[in-house]
């Protein structure tokens, strides 16, 4: 396994809101994590990068135990994430946004490099001297994909990438995410649209206050609309 | 009110601006990355002050002694970073005010037992006189040396800032902190380079400037107070705002008290106009501040966008 989370439990302050979660994901896999609004799919993320500290649990990623590593230490070893409500730099060009972090962490052979991730965005190369608050929602988020991309991460988590954005550009978004699901790279996905991470994903996990509800492959989600209605309300 | 004046007073305006902005450089950065308020900045200028002048008895050369003064400074900075600061970035404000106010007494009390409550940093022979830059203006020498490294000082850390990766990361740990922590950037590292960074920048400002000022304990405190005005009115965080806000402040200060008497004067009595004119002159920053809190709270060019 790659990533390997084991009854995680994770609060703010006296409210907990993670209980003994457990999620993996294959190499080469693409994953989600499904669920309402506050049942504690971000914290996973948040937790699983260090950015919120379990308070128990185990979290192994490539063997090594890293749920006690600074969140520096756990995106070099290779994960990478493009988070809820993108936060770009704003006072970094969108070729600064990725220079800053272009590195290859996962020593790939055909590593993601600045100019390859601007081939990948074309909008993105047009406004590469742009500042990233100059730019639009659609872009931000394409910009916080390919930032993260230019790390060469073994893991890739998006947290609600396709939020907030109109119609058109959630699509974009998609084809990307299928084309880097098609290239190999491991994903980890939170997301709504839940029609199109079936089609996208090959496991699934639904939490529903902070416990996994149900985890299954994208044939098993997708012929229980039973599932989507009680755990996600579609 | 001559043209000549006007001029001399603009440079003065301007040397005072950029000795400023080296102060505000460090202070803006360490706020904007870490969240921090280091009251204790204004000991590191004076530090950077002292060791000059030891550092220029020792070998007899000023140059000598305010190169060997700045890393030493520097290393100086890094070592309270680790030691002491490092420990209060988790705490809320008041507890960092409290404890670097506290640093500032200890440092200041440690400063006496070492050097003693002054010392004196002659300026060099060769630029102690004036230089005729325009017929009928006589400028400092010395004065116009503390502009020309101002000058490079500020270009090359523009340089570091806006051109090298190091730059890029620590305008990113200036507007999110959390976000750059998880691209990878170690900020405990990052913050320590940037404190050292900024205690050299203190060190030239407090070496440059000590043949002209008293180098005195305490000296680094009136200065910090405006310091912190440069950066909330630069946008804290932003060494383009400190720049801009310091080279403001600097100017609107020294041409404030240098004319507000004399405008003062066609209006009312000479007496009046010379005892209201400093008074004003000394409060004209903070207007400029309140102005531009008015307009743009987060400062001129907010970090954080």
């Amino acid at each position: 396994m790659l990533l390997e989370v084991q009854g995680l439990e994770t609060a703010y302050g006296t409210s907990q809101v993670l209980f003994g979660l457990s999620l993996c994901v294959a190499e080469g896999e693409a994953v989600t994590l499904l669920g309402r609004n506050g049942m504690g799919k971000t914290t996973t993320v948040r937790s699983i990068m260090g950015l919120s500290r379990p308070r128990a649990g185990a979290i192994t990623f490539r063997g090594r135990r890293i749920e006690r590593e600074r969140p520096d230490r756990i995106a070099r070893a290779g994960i990478a994430l493009v988070p809820e409500g993108r936060q770009i730099f704003p006072n970094l060009s969108v070729r600064e946004n990725l220079v800053a972090f272009a590195e290859n962490r996962s020593g790939r052979a055909d590593p993601w490099t600045v100019e390859k991730v601007l081939e990948f965005f074309p909008r993105l190369a047009e406004r590469a001297e742009n500042m990233g608050n100059q730019l639009s929602g659609g872009e931000q988020q394409m910009l916080a994909i390919g930032r993260a991309l230019v790390t060469n991460p073994y893991l890739l988590i998006l947290d609600e990438a396709t939020e907030g954005l109109a119609p058109l550009l959630r699509e974009e978004i998609w084809k990307c995410l299928a084309r880097l699901r098609a290239a190999g790279q491991t994903i980890l996905v939170i997301d709504k649209y839940i029609e199109r991470l079936v089609q996208l994903a090959d496991r699934h996990t639904l939490i529903e206050r902070g416990r996994v509800a149900w985890q299954g492959t994208s044939a098993e989600l997708d012929a229980d609309r039973n599932l989507w209605h009680r755990y996600l309300g579609v | 009110m001559s043209w000549i004046l006007i001029l001399e007073q603009s440079l003065n305006g301007l040397q005072f601006g950029l000795m400023l902005f080296l102060l505000a450089a460090g202070l803006t950065l360490v706020f904007g990355i870490m969240d921090m308020i280091n009251l204790a900045h204004g000991s590191l200028y004076m530090l950077g002050a002292f060791l000059a002048s030891t550092f220029v008895q020792l070998t007899g050369s000023f140059v000598a002694g305010v190169l060997l003064a700045v890393p030493a400074t520097a290393a100086l900075g890094m070592l309270l970073e680790v030691s002491v600061l490092r420990t209060l970035y988790a705490r809320d404000h008041l507890s960092q005010v409290l404890a670097t106010f506290a640093l500032i007494l200890i440092i200041n009390e440690l400063v006496r037992l070492v050097w003693g409550s002054d010392a004196s940093l002659p300026m060099p022979a060769a630029l102690s006189g004036p230089v005729e830059l325009v017929p009928g203006l006589r400028y400092s020498a010395y004065r116009l040396v503390i502009i020309g490294v101002g000058l490079l000082v500020a270009f090359l850390l523009f340089v570091l800032v806006t051109k090298t990766k190091v730059g890029m990361l620590v305008r990113a740990g200036a507007s999110n902190r959390e976000m750059a922590l998880a691209m990878g950037v170690n900020i405990k590292g990052l913050f320590t380079a940037v404190f050292g960074i900024g205690a050299a920048l203190c060190a030239v400002a407090g070496s440059m400037l000590a043949p002209l000022f008293a180098v005195q304990v305490g000296m680094g405190e009136n200065i910090l107070i405006v310091a912190f005005v440069v950066i909330v009115i630069g946008g804290i965080g932003s060494i383009r705002g400190a720049l801009v806000g310091a080279l403001l402040v600097g100017v609107v200060d020294t041409i404030g008290r240098a004319f507000l008497p004399v405008l003062l004067g066609t209006f009312f009595q000479p007496r009046v106009a010379s005892a209201a004119g400093p008074a004003i002159a000394s409060v004209m920053i903070y207007l400029i501040m309140a102005v531009v809190l008015y307009f743009r709270p987060k400062g001129l060019f907010p970090a954080r966008g």
